[in-house]
């Protein structure tokens, strides 16, 4: 690695301080990402600094019915969590199909959120990417495109975000909490991670000086009908070449709220409030999920390698929605 | 402690003091800021058995255990566990004596090369600590951040199910 200068923060706003100016350092949590990023040199940061001793790690009821997930709290430690297992248990699956034990032992919440894209090309400092060095081209576009977006791209870029965390959150339209030298502010899920456009260095809309304190669950956790259903190359530890999160609320055999996040698809856990509208209001079916499907997916483009995706996406949401709708889960 | 690492000013790229509780013994090592755990282990305190396979966090040869957690020691600064209780393969024996999981992956012929065992035993460790019945599929799960190449992959799972099966015929 490169060296760096490396310092601790124990306090938040001490740690808000430091990021402040304008050497600022990078905050490292679990660094699984960072210090793989900065072994390849694809980040060169020349100062980090630790936050792993801030207080920032509990999870506790929120006075709506809600759950806050602290931003250092590990990965592992979420899904393991006994309110997370029963009242979000969407999120304990998402989560403990990503990655392998020893990540999740060390990944914390807001780190999975901050997570680069495991795009070759922007992963290989020798190849062309508009995301580590803007302006030099986008390696994928006519390149080995297999694991690549397919909805939301542009042609500066094509990565998608790797998450699986981040696709139940986005499902269960969670808030993130984040602390700059202005204050706090609450981005919903949707907005927090960006989509490519022109500007695709940017995952997402936190700013340099900010720090991710929490993530807050809103009371609903679709705890009765839910599904997390990721397909990958291998049956574990891999990322998803499309991964569906699905929470349904069921009123006499008829759907009353329904909502889905893709993954694996696009730069960001993808959405469409049209698609789940859609279904309000039928009684689970092929009919039903078939439209919602084609509603969510509309737009997909494929790049070459990666156009099985959009046949795969529609089995992958139709499937989800099935499993959501049917009988009651047992938890994760 | 670390010495100098909280005033940002003066940290430089300074030599940092890291202590850990290594295998139930406490040592001091000096290193610099990037030194990651698993080369602290290897080349400072002269633990070898976590290998170096990938290091990029994807073969799970470098699992020791951090506070009886699984971690991958590449992807951690040693700096970053100052303080903390790490157990490696070399802290599992009690002298001549085996742990069960050692002796079960020799029972059970369950590495060719043996260079991923050491992680392989590690995880395994962590995953019996957890206590209760476990299926074959749930073995597979939470060992797949732990690749072997030479595929002994059924006899570890035969060697790891023996040994949990043993440990609750104790409890």
């Amino acid at each position: 690695m490169k060296p760096f200068i490396y310092s601790r923060a124990h306090q938040v706003p001490d740690a808000i301080r430091r990021l402040a100016v304008a050497d600022r350092p990078v905050p490292i949590a679990g660094g699984t990402n960072l210090l793989d990023l900065m072994k390849e040199r694809v980040v060169l940061p020349t100062r980090l600094l630790d936050i792993n001793g801030l207080p920032l790690d509990e999870i506790r009821d929120l006075d709506d019915g809600g759950l806050r997930l602290g931003a250092l709290s590990r990965n592992e430690d979420t899904a393991d969590h006994p309110l997370v297992k029963a009242r979000y248990p969407l999120l304990a699956k998402a989560i403990l199909s990503g990655a392998s034990v020893q990540i999740r032992n060390m990944a914390t919440n807001g780190g999975n959120l901050m997570q680069r894209t495991r795009c070759p090309y922007f992963y290989d400092v020798n190849m062309p990417c508009n995301k580590r060095t803007p302006g030099s081209g986008c390696g994928a576009l006519h390149g080995y495109n297999r694991m690549h977006a397919i909805l939301g791209t542009s042609g500066e870029c094509i990565a998608t975000h790797p998450s699986d965390m981040c696709v139940a959150l986005a499902a269960l339209e969670a808030v993130v909490i984040v602390l700059g030298p202005e204050g706090e502010r609450r981005i919903p899920f949707d907005q927090f991670h960006r989509l490519p456009g022109d500007t695709p260095q940017f995952d997402n809309t936190l700013s340099v000086d900010e720090l991710i304190v929490a993530i807050d669950l809103p009371p609903k956790g679709y705890a009765g009908h839910y599904s997390y259903l990721k397909v990958r190359d291998r049956r574990s530890y891999a990322f998803a070449l499309v991964s569906a999160a699905v929470g349904i609320e069921l009123t006499d055999g008829v759907i009353t709220r329904a909502r889905i996040a893709l993954g694996g698809v696009a730069h960001k856990p993808w959405r469409d409030p049209e698609a789940e509208a859609s279904l309000v209001g039928h009684a689970p079916g092929d009919d039903a999920f078939e439209n919602a499907a084609s509603l969510l997916l509309r737009g997909a483009q494929g790049c070459g390698f990666n156009d099985f995706k959009i046949e795969l996406s529609r089995r992958v949401i139709r499937r989800a929605l099935d499993e959501a709708c049917s009988s009651s889960l047992t938890p994760a | 402690m670390s010495q100098t690492t909280d005033d940002p000013k003066t940290a430089g790229l300074a030599w940092h003091e890291v202590k850990l509780h290594l295998n139930g013994e406490e040592r001091t090592f000096r290193i610099q800021p990037w030194t990651t755990l698993l080369d602290l282990l290897r080349e400072h305190a002269g633990c070898t058995g976590a290998k170096k396979g990938c290091d990029h966090g994807q073969c799970g040869a470098c699992t020791v255990l951090v506070n009886g957690r699984s971690i991958n020691s590449c992807l951690t600064l040693a700096v970053m566990q100052d303080g903390a209780e790490i157990t490696t393969i070399e802290g599992l024996a009690r002298g001549d004596e085996l742990d069960p999981l050692q002796q079960a992956f020799i029972d059970h012929d369950a590495f060719q090369c043996g260079f991923c065992t050491p992680g392989q035993i590690c995880s395994a460790k962590a995953l019996l600590a957890k206590g209760g019945a476990i299926t074959d599929d749930e073995i597979r799960e939470s060992m797949s951040g732990n690749l072997c190449r030479c595929g002994a992959y059924p006899n570890i799972v035969a060697a790891i199910r023996a040994a949990a099966v043993s440990l609750e015929s104790r409890e």
